[in-house]
């Protein structure tokens, strides 16, 4: 048997974690030791799975790195395996942890052992639900980055912290027991919830209405689909902004890779029947919320708001059903990843500075803050989707996708590419450019040096998959492609019983 | 073998109680020795039952039978009730109850619930039954100075009273309509509607009801919790749940197994009514064993799900349920335990507040153990409610799966009301600071438990598999 890398990605964070909790925290002082110990297990652990992204056949469709233990003996096996989908949203977890480490060391004040604890345990849990190959297990991981993420919001957060995390937790809990209601009822139904066995054998189509629908409620709360999104805007306003990276940037993909892995790979009939339901819902997503970002006066609830919409673009993308629908939203969930955070980290630095998140208080810091003026707007512009950002590609491809499909729709969601501009261009002028009418501001220093670093790399990453998104097509490719056959496949039988 | 062997535990049990109660009256202030023996004694027959190699038979003309599951159910009555002494002694002794009856009382509710939980026949179940809450209403009213106390004693007294005699009632019924008291005789001479026999099984399930305190016979639990003293209600919350879950197991699937489509409807709505009552009455209370008490109500319901499905599995996951709530709840009892400031005990809530500053390790202790106990993996509370669901849709009875995950969200909330006291709160003054390994260990030994659950999970499974009732 090979060597467990799947297990030792996910379990090394976990590891780290502990030894964390087993360094002294001095009274007052910076708790370097903790410090260290997370960098350095994330960072090694990024670099692990950059090297497993590197090993995976790229050119076969089927899971690869599998590892299976007996767990519940007799009918669930602890089973990991990844493919050319999952090892994305892998990456993106990895890549995006150490940069939340880097940033809560300056902006964290209380407690930061803790929360280092808690980044490292959530990473755990993220990276346990994009490996598992089985149902349980998957639910097992999906549900238990509630946790940490509670705990998140809810200690470090902002003034009304309470009220969001509370209800960031009981939204996601009542969306996801459903989907636990399904998967013990695939259970019964197919004698299995391994999920490469439910691939082959299918489940019957008339079960498939409701399950989908089950499934359906856990991953739009999490994702979030209007009008289940409103736990979102709160638990990004309180969050601290590691809190808000992570949120946005990995915990609403977990609803993205929850559609294309269960709702299109094992309910392809149902996935069919509710397209009506997604694109509509999607389509509302896309433009309402857009027009709420222009209202916003928080920037990080504006933020909040493009990741609705944005996420918006990710299911009709998906529910396409074909190439460039598919592959388009999985980039665009990955570049929302990058360009969510670094938004996120951005309103941080300045929120760092003058303890305000309110669009008013700004106003012409370009002066001041040059070099963070630029890489602030390379970020704008990828959320607006300009060409040469990674914002472009995904947009792009799934307007491509939708425009095969559905004219209406296709026409719609472009709508929504106009209001992201409209609303980030806007926030863009009345935050860098204009008079400074604050005095408070004039005090205000650019970026430092790690504040430099993390936007600088971010943006690297949005620029480089903007101008080359090559290697995220060549990693899903095949996997996507086995997924629309396997779903046309479906489609046909289903259309010949039914005749 | 002789019959009387399968009985050692209990003439050991018996016996011991007699010489405990001796030497209580011959020696002074002898309470330490006589708990220290308890303890003793209760680890002696654990090992004494355990030695039990897989001999199984029904004796005393079948009203007596010794089995995989009494085994099963006794090991966990005594493990938990030595965590439980273990934790509540300090608490018992700063209360100044340290009275050398306390374990007496305590080994005698015990040896009620042994011939209960191996009862074959109704007289003997009734004999066990009797024994288990005639201690458990002294237990009640054991602070006899405080009032409340002895409130709690009283009303469970009578409402216990009332609810053993609708059972006793309902065991004449069904003696007088099956012609014998033996739980197989009964159920090969009971037809699939004998309206004698389900009146008698409705009454025996009030009473079983009132016991285990689900909904609509849950009504004492809150004062009771409240006024007994914590080490008491620490044993209430979990021995007797645990027996009475046992029994209630063994009705359901012995005698009346042939009448399952007219209990199944009973058991189906007394178990939502549970959950959705446990659930919504924990949220506005302000104390603590209070809000332990409708959490109570809340997991027998849910233990009770298992029993409604029907099937074989079904009991196996009430069993599993029980066994992992037990855990949750000797854990969370012990952080209540240590709720203490200025030689005072605490019970409300807010007192909690901004703890985790103060009490890191106890406040993480109480945080793992409130999430297993609302059921969010990857904790030992999850698995129990999972294999619950499990059985449940295995039976097909949805509505009763999705009642029951929608409530474990509303009882989510009440659960991390307290840990956002605990740690989103401001902190006020910390409570005292002590080092106890009798509260401590329990503690972290639960953590460790409910944490590292989900490395094996089927642990609790494998056992329960071998247990056979029919």
């Amino acid at each position: 048997m090979n060597f467990p890398i799947l297990s030792a990605i996910t379990f090394i964070p976990i590891i780290g974690a502990l030894f964390v909790f087993l360094t002294r925290s001095e009274k007052d002082e910076k708790n370097s030791g903790a410090i260290y110990i997370s960098i350095f297990t994330s960072i090694v652990n990024f670099f692990i799975i950059l090297f497993v992204w590197y090993s995976i056949d790229k050119t076969t469709s089927d899971f690869q790195f599998i590892e299976e233990y007996n767990w519940i003996s007799g009918f669930i096996k602890f089973k990991f395996g990844i493919d050319g989908i999952s090892i994305l949203f892998i990456l993106l977890t990895a890549f995006i942890i150490p940069i939340c480490i880097f940033s809560c060391i300056n902006s964290i004040k209380t407690r930061l052992k803790e929360f280092l604890i808690a980044l490292l345990v959530l990473e755990t849990f993220i990276i346990g639900v994009f490996c598992s190959l089985d149902l349980v297990i998957f639910y097992l991981f999906f549900e238990a980055g509630l946790i940490p993420m509670f705990l998140i919001i809810g200690i470090w957060g902002g003034p009304r912290k309470v009220y969001s995390a509370f209800k960031f937790f009981l939204f996601t809990l009542l969306g996801s027991v459903l989907m636990l209601v399904a998967i013990i009822a695939i259970y019964w139904i197919s004698g299995t919830t391994d999920i490469t066995e439910i691939y082959q054998t299918g489940i019957p189509s008339e079960y498939q209405y409701l399950l989908w629908l089950a499934f359906f409620s856990s991953f739009a709360v999490k994702l979030p689909m209007w009008p289940v999104h409103t736990w979102l805007p709160d638990a990004h306003v309180e969050a601290p902004t590691a809190g808000s990276v992570v949120l946005a940037a990995i915990l609403l993909k977990m609803g993205g890779y929850g559609f294309i892995r269960f709702s299109v790979g094992m309910f392809p009939v149902a996935s069919e029947y509710f397209t009506p339901l997604i694109f509509s819902l999607s389509t509302i997503a896309v433009i309402y919320t857009s027009l709420i970002a222009l209202m916003q006066k928080d920037m990080k609830k504006l933020i909040a708001y493009s990741s609705v919409a944005h996420m918006g673009y990710v299911t009709i993308g998906i529910f396409t059903f074909n190439k460039q629908g598919i592959e388009g939203s999985i980039v665009q969930m990955f570049s929302h990843g990058l360009i969510s955070a670094a938004l996120f980290l951005s309103v941080g630095v300045l929120y760092d500075r003058t303890h305000s998140r309110l669009i008013k208080t700004y106003g012409g810091i370009v002066n001041l803050m040059p070099k963070y003026s630029f890489l602030f707007m390379i970020f704008v512009l990828g959320t607006l989707g300009l060409p040469g950002t990674s914002g472009f590609v995904g947009e792009f491809l799934v307007l491509v996708g939708v425009f095969k499909v559905n004219y209406l729709v296709a026409i719609l969601a472009s709508i929504g590419v106009i209001l992201a501009a409209a609303y980030i261009l806007w926030l863009y002028k009345r935050v860098v450019f204009g008079k400074m009418e604050n005095i408070q501001l004039k005090k205000i220093k650019d970026v430092n040096l790690s504040e430099a670093a993390i936007l600088g790399v971010l943006s690297a990453a949005v620029l480089f998959f903007g101008f080359y998104p090559d290697p995220l097509f060549q990693t899903v490719n095949v996997s996507v492609d086995n997924l629309i056959n396997n779903y046309n496949a479906d489609i046909q039988q289903n259309i010949t019983l039914k005749k | 073998m002789l019959d009387l062997n399968f009985i050692i535990p209990e003439i050991f049990l018996t016996l011991s109680i007699l010489i405990f109660v001796i030497i209580g009256v011959f020696i002074k202030n002898s309470f330490e020795i006589i708990y220290k023996l308890s303890l003793f004694l209760i680890f002696l027959l654990i090992v004494i039952i355990l030695s039990n190699n897989d001999e199984y038979s029904k004796i005393f003309n079948e009203s007596i039978s010794i089995d995989m599951f009494s085994i099963y159910s006794k090991i966990l009555i005594l493990t938990s009730t030595f965590f439980i002494l273990f934790i509540s002694k300090r608490y018992i002794i700063d209360i100044k109850n340290n009275k050398f009856e306390y374990p007496v009382i305590v080994l005698l509710s015990i040896l009620g619930m042994f011939i209960m939980v191996s009862s074959n026949d109704l007289i003997v179940f009734y004999l066990g039954l009797e024994l288990q809450s005639l201690a458990l209403y002294i237990l009640a009213s054991i602070d006899r100075d405080n009032i409340k106390s002895s409130e709690a004693g009283i009303k469970y007294f009578v409402l216990s009273a009332l609810s053993s005699g609708l059972l006793l009632y309902g065991c004449s019924l069904v003696y007088g309509f099956a012609g014998s008291t033996n739980f197989e005789t009964i159920s090969n001479n009971t037809q699939a509607f004998n309206v004698g026999i389900i009146f008698g099984m409705v009454f025996i399930l009030v009473g079983l009801a009132f016991k285990v305190s689900v909904v609509p016979f849950h009504m004492w639990t809150p004062d009771v919790y409240q006024g007994a003293p914590t080490s008491v209600t620490s044993f209430f919350s979990v021995v007797p749940k645990i027996a009475g879950m046992a029994i209630f197991i063994k009705f359901m699937y012995l005698p009346f197994r042939e009448i399952l489509d007219q209990w199944q409807y009973i058991l189906v709505f007394m178990s939502i009514a549970s959950m959705i009552l446990g659930a919504v009455g924990a949220m506005a209370q302000k104390n603590i064993k209070r809000l332990m008490a409708y959490s109570s109500i809340g997991h027998m319901g849910y233990a009770l799900a298992g029993i409604a499905s029907g099937t074989e599995n079904g009991f196996k996951s009430t069993l599993v349920y029980i066994s992992i709530y037990l855990v949750m709840n000797i854990g969370a009892f012990g952080c209540i335990l240590l709720m203490k400031r200025d030689g005072k005990y605490i019970e409300e809530i807010n007192e909690l507040s901004g703890i985790s500053k103060n009490h890191p390790l106890i406040s993480l202790g109480f945080l793992v153990i409130l999430f297993s106990l609302a059921g969010i993996p990857p904790l030992a509370g999850f698995f129990a409610k999972f294999y619950i669901f499990m059985s449940v849709i295995e039976s097909n009875m949805f509505t009763l799966a999705i009642v029951g995950l929608v409530t474990t969200v509303i009882s989510a909330f009440y659960y991390i009301r307290i840990i956002k006291v605990m740690y989103f709160d401001d902190p006020k003054k910390s409570f005292e600071r002590f080092t106890d390994y009798r509260i401590h260990g329990p503690i972290i030994i639960s953590c460790i438990l409910l944490i590292s659950f989900f490395l094996y999970p089927s642990f609790l499974n494998d056992i329960v598999s071998k247990i056979i009732i029919f």
